[in-house]
């Protein structure tokens, strides 16, 4: 059954008939168009498809699309202003934190999630917000480094 | 005035030039490629391990409606292979299914939902055979034969003995043995299988976007397998999310993707699960080593003797190569004499393996560090000092013919000795509420490119074109495949470099068949050497344009005028003309300039004639790794900890040191994983690790600080010095870990993984021998 699904997508108001069996992560993917949230495994193995709801880190892969009624979802393509990348984005791509890239939303949304409850994370606690997402290029040592250099952009002022 | 000085790159910390395509999701991978109109594809795959099809009954599948096309084996009656030797796969199994998980049929239907409900319809029946798990089941006498030409289920059976062994022996103060086994790994890259196929029924022709390593290996295959023209073919190369080795071949998806295309006569989009694609597999294969290893009092090693079993799956693949390279690679890191390799590729009933990063050399590097370092033990010498006692001097040739020119390994060691506190820390670290520290070391080395291509065509090894139009930028054509290891970078900041430009002039257009010259692929750590080196040449040839266009506009000699970049003129004293004027000047005689660069390896790099398939391992440069891991190994759980790693890495030159900082990283954070945690296992040939979380990978939480030491060794071919830094810090980790453990617990683990249950079970066995011998039980 479809019913009609409101919420703010990328901070735009959206409704559309979505199927109860729809996932976030296709509706995102191939509904709205937004391919930048990944598929990159069978299901909540992976963290490629990390989007925040309400602010909050979720695997977009293991929510069905209906669960966002009346809530704030946010993927990789809201991030960054006025025509520059955000903290954390610059971080990734100033670090190395992202080298092929297809895990980089879901690290970027994780990292982006922190930051936004923690602007000033111990390393402890920015290994536990990205404990749940691999990656299989960097060895993780650049990835801590770039959400580090994210920290210290947002505490100048560039929003994570 | 301010003052017009070239800009330089080679060396800096260049971020990657497609980062921001990447950071922002704007990057499209072939996944992404969604449109209106484009049918789904799935893939039947065989349920048993090895049997005689009977039947693929395709009739129910053909009745859901929505289905617009069903393929099976009897659609594809031509083989496919990435070997000219060894072409014996099929996209869709025919006669025989030889791995549970060998496709058989594929379905192409209106949405995902119609696809997977045809595939569940379709009915298959095989007689079945025996089926072989293990390289000894399938090699026992009297097992049945997977392939009808392969007697034994011996892919490949390779011997060569170089010297004499038994001498090298003779000759030894110490001589020891020991035998190893490595499970089967994958490469897991993130992005799981896809291909979207185009068919234009009106002119015959296929378009196929392939998350591939080798879209020249692809469009190879597809001609092939559809019969069709070259040039009715076009394969584009979209953004690629890893691949380490598991997509330097044609995989059956893009073949089904093609056929079911051609079939529906429509678009299709075959993305595989992440089930489907570590079944696809190409892995590493699990390998069984005996190494006997004759040394001196002085650690010098006199002789070595090596036997090499590979399960190497269902079909052929690049496996023929593996088990030479495994031997090859024995040589080029020290100066070995009297060795004797046996190697065997078995053909057995699991998925097919192939060339993961380290491609051949991983196992063995494993087998031989470690018992260089037991060997080191017992003599009473450092390990390092064993590893010096065997340096080779280049330049030089070894026993197979392998061309060493740079040789940065003792400059590795002495780093990582440093850096690692090795000399007052070494055996000093002690233990602490029940957690033992160790230190570990191990080398390795890997190739930067095969100098002869699996393909050999006559052509140069590789080929770019740079384009200069009215725009005054500078694109640069290449078929180099960017699958996230930064070779797109590479190529912009080598042309700006000898441009004197800055990076922003430069524009890279990669992997579309329709516009880039052919590139045999990223794989072998072949690209910055080859490609780059060819991109070096295209860049020289266009200043050589631009310096004769500035002479003609300043009315000076070319060999007076100086490049400033931005700016040509004759001599300090002259004002010279802009960049952009000598670009217009330079158009009035060709219009649109293009010109190309070209690469060839030299003869003497392709490794010679000794033995059959000598020319696996030969390269233009090898790179050089050591090793230094630190470990905390707890007594009460088995778990083992790595603290720290400092790894040198011999690059030649680091053309980039950000990316190769970031690939000697993900190399030896690589080997960590196969070392400690990832197996591919099967029951009954089901893999049953066939996800993220029973296959596993570490996790961030899992992972240690890697501090990388970047050796410049110079080599005199590659492109400014440079050879690779993408694989070689890989297998010196394995090797690196297990010394470090025995270091910890006096313990020594020859099979990997060393998982906490093995760990924990050696300690256990360990103490029980203890009390027995105490005569406490």
């Amino acid at each position: 059954m479809a019913r009609l699904l409101e919420f703010t997508l990328n901070g735009r108001d959206r409704a559309d008939a979505v199927a109860d069996n729809i996932l976030l992560l296709d509706y995102l993917r191939e509904k709205a168009g937004l391919t930048g949230t990944k598929t990159g495994c069978d299901g909540g193995e992976c963290g490629a498809c990390t989007v925040l709801i309400d602010d909050q880190p979720t695997l977009s892969c293991l929510t069905l699309a209906t669960t966002v009624q009346g809530r704030r979802v946010d993927t990789i393509e809201s991030l960054g202003a006025d025509g520059q990348l955000s903290a954390v984005q610059r971080g990734f791509h100033e670090k190395l934190g992202s080298q092929c890239g297809y895990c980089t939303p879901g690290f970027i949304m994780a990292s982006a999630g922190l930051l936004r409850k923690n602007p000033n994370p111990s390393e402890a606690e920015i290994l536990e917000a990205l404990g749940s997402n691999i990656c299989r290029c960097t060895g993780y040592v650049k990835i801590i480094e770039a959400v580090k250099y994210a920290v210290a952009l947002n505490a100048q002022g560039v929003a994570p | 005035m301010n003052r017009i000085v070239p800009t330089h790159n080679i060396g800096g910390y260049v971020p990657m030039i497609d980062g921001p395509e990447k950071v922002s999701g704007r990057a499209k991978y072939t996944a992404d490629i969604l449109g209106a109109g484009q049918l789904a594809g799935r893939i039947y795959r065989s349920p048993y391990s090895h049997g005689d099809i009977v039947e693929v009954d395709v009739s129910e599948a053909r009745k859901v409606p929505g289905v617009r096309a069903i393929i099976t084996g009897a659609d594809c009656d031509k083989a496919f292979g990435v070997l000219p030797i060894a072409r014996t796969e099929y996209p869709l199994a025919r006669d025989k299914v030889r791995y549970r998980g060998e496709p058989v049929a594929a379905v192409a239907a209106d949405d995902d939902t119609i696809a997977r409900e045809a595939i569940r319809r379709i009915k298959f029946t095989a007689r079945e055979l025996p089926a072989y798990y293990t390289a000894k089941d399938a090699l026992a006498l009297g097992a049945v034969q997977l392939h009808e030409k392969k007697p034994g289920n011996l892919e490949r059976d390779v011997l060569f003995e170089l010297g004499s062994a038994a001498q090298g022996f003779g000759e030894a103060d110490l001589v020891r043995e020991g035998t190893y086994n490595c499970a089967e790994v994958c490469q897991n890259q993130m992005e799981m299988h896809a291909a979207v196929a185009e068919y234009d029924a009106v002119r015959d022709r296929m378009t196929v976007h392939a998350s591939t390593q080798v879209p020249y290996y692809v469009h190879l295959m597809l001609s092939q397998i559809l019969g069709m023209e070259m040039s009715h073919i076009r394969v584009i190369k979209p953004h690629v999310g890893g691949g380490f080795g598991c997509r330097t071949e044609t995989l059956a998806i893009e073949l089904i993707a093609a056929l079911l295309a051609r079939q529906a006569n429509a678009t299709v989009r075959l993305v595989t699960t992440r089930e489907e694609t570590f079944i696809t597999h190409r892995g590493r294969p699990e390998t069984d080593i005996k190494l006997k290893i004759g040394m001196r009092k002085d650690g010098r090693i006199t002789a070595v003797e090596c036997d090499c079993d590979q399960r190497g799956g269902a079909h052929s693949g690049y496996g023929v190569v593996t088990i030479l390279y495994a031997g090859s690679m024995l040589y080029a890191i020290y100066d070995l004499h009297n060795v004797r390799y046996t190697g065997r590729r078995v053909l057995t009933n699991t998925p097919p393996c192939g060339a993961f990063r380290g491609h051949g050399t991983v196992d063995i590097r494993f087998a031989f560090e470690s018992l260089v370092d037991e060997m080191a033990a017992e003599l009473g010498l450092d390990p390092f000092a064993v590893r010096r006692a065997n340096l080779l001097t280049a330049p030089t040739f070894t026993d197979n013919d392998l061309m060493v020119n740079s040789y940065g390994l003792p400059e590795c060691l002495d780093w990582v000795e440093k850096e690692s506190g090795w000399s007052k820390r070494k055996g000093k670290l002690g233990k602490n509420n029940g957690i033992r520290k160790g230190l570990g070391m191990a080398c390795s080395h890997y190739i930067s490119g095969a100098s002869k291509p699996v393909n050999w065509t006559g052509e140069p090894h590789a080929t770019v074109k740079i384009k200069l139009d009215f725009d005054g930028s500078i694109v640069v054509l290449s078929g180099a495949a960017d699958i996230g290891q930064g070779s797109t970078t590479i190529l912009a900041q080598t042309v700006a470099e000898v441009l004197g430009l800055d990076l922003s002039r430069v524009r890279v257009v990669t992997g579309d068949s329709e516009v880039v010259p052919k590139d045999n692929g990223s794989y072998s750590s072949r690209v910055t050497f080859m490609v780059g080196n060819a991109a070096l040449d295209a860049a020289r040839n266009l200043k050589s344009v631009l310096v004769n266009a500035a002479a003609r506009k300043l009315e000076a000699r070319p060999e007076d005028i100086e490049c400033l970049g931005e700016l040509y003129r004759a001599g300090a004293q002259d004002k010279g003309a802009t960049f952009d004027e000598v670009v217009t000047e330079a158009l009035k005689d060709s219009g649109t300039i293009t010109v190309t660069g070209n690469y060839s390896t030299i003869p003497e790099s392709h490794g010679g004639k000794k033995y059959r398939g000598s020319a696996i391992g030969g390269t233009m440069g090898y790179s050089y790794s050591a090793q230094v891991v630190e470990v905390s190994v707890d007594e009460e759980t088995g778990v083992v900890t790595v603290d720290k790693v400092w790894v040198a890495h011999d690059c030649g030159k680091a053309l980039n040191r950000l990316t190769v900082e970031g690939q000697v990283q993900g190399s030896v954070w690589m080997g960590m994983g196969q070392a400690m945690s990832e197996e591919a296992a099967y029951h009954e040939g089901l893999m049953v690790t066939a996800n993220m979380l029973d296959y596993r990978v570490p996790t961030i939480q899992d992972s240690p600080p890697i501090e990388v030491g970047i050796i410049e060794s110079n080599d005199p071919h590659g492109p400014f010095g440079a050879k690779e830094a993408g694989e070689g810090s890989l297998a010196a980790f394995l090797p690196a870990l297990t010394n470090a453990i025995a270091d910890a617990i006096g313990i020594r683990f020859n099979d990997l993984p060393v998982t906490p249950d093995r760990v924990f079970e050696a300690i256990e066995k360990r103490k029980r021998a203890l009390e027995k011998k105490n005569g406490s039980g």
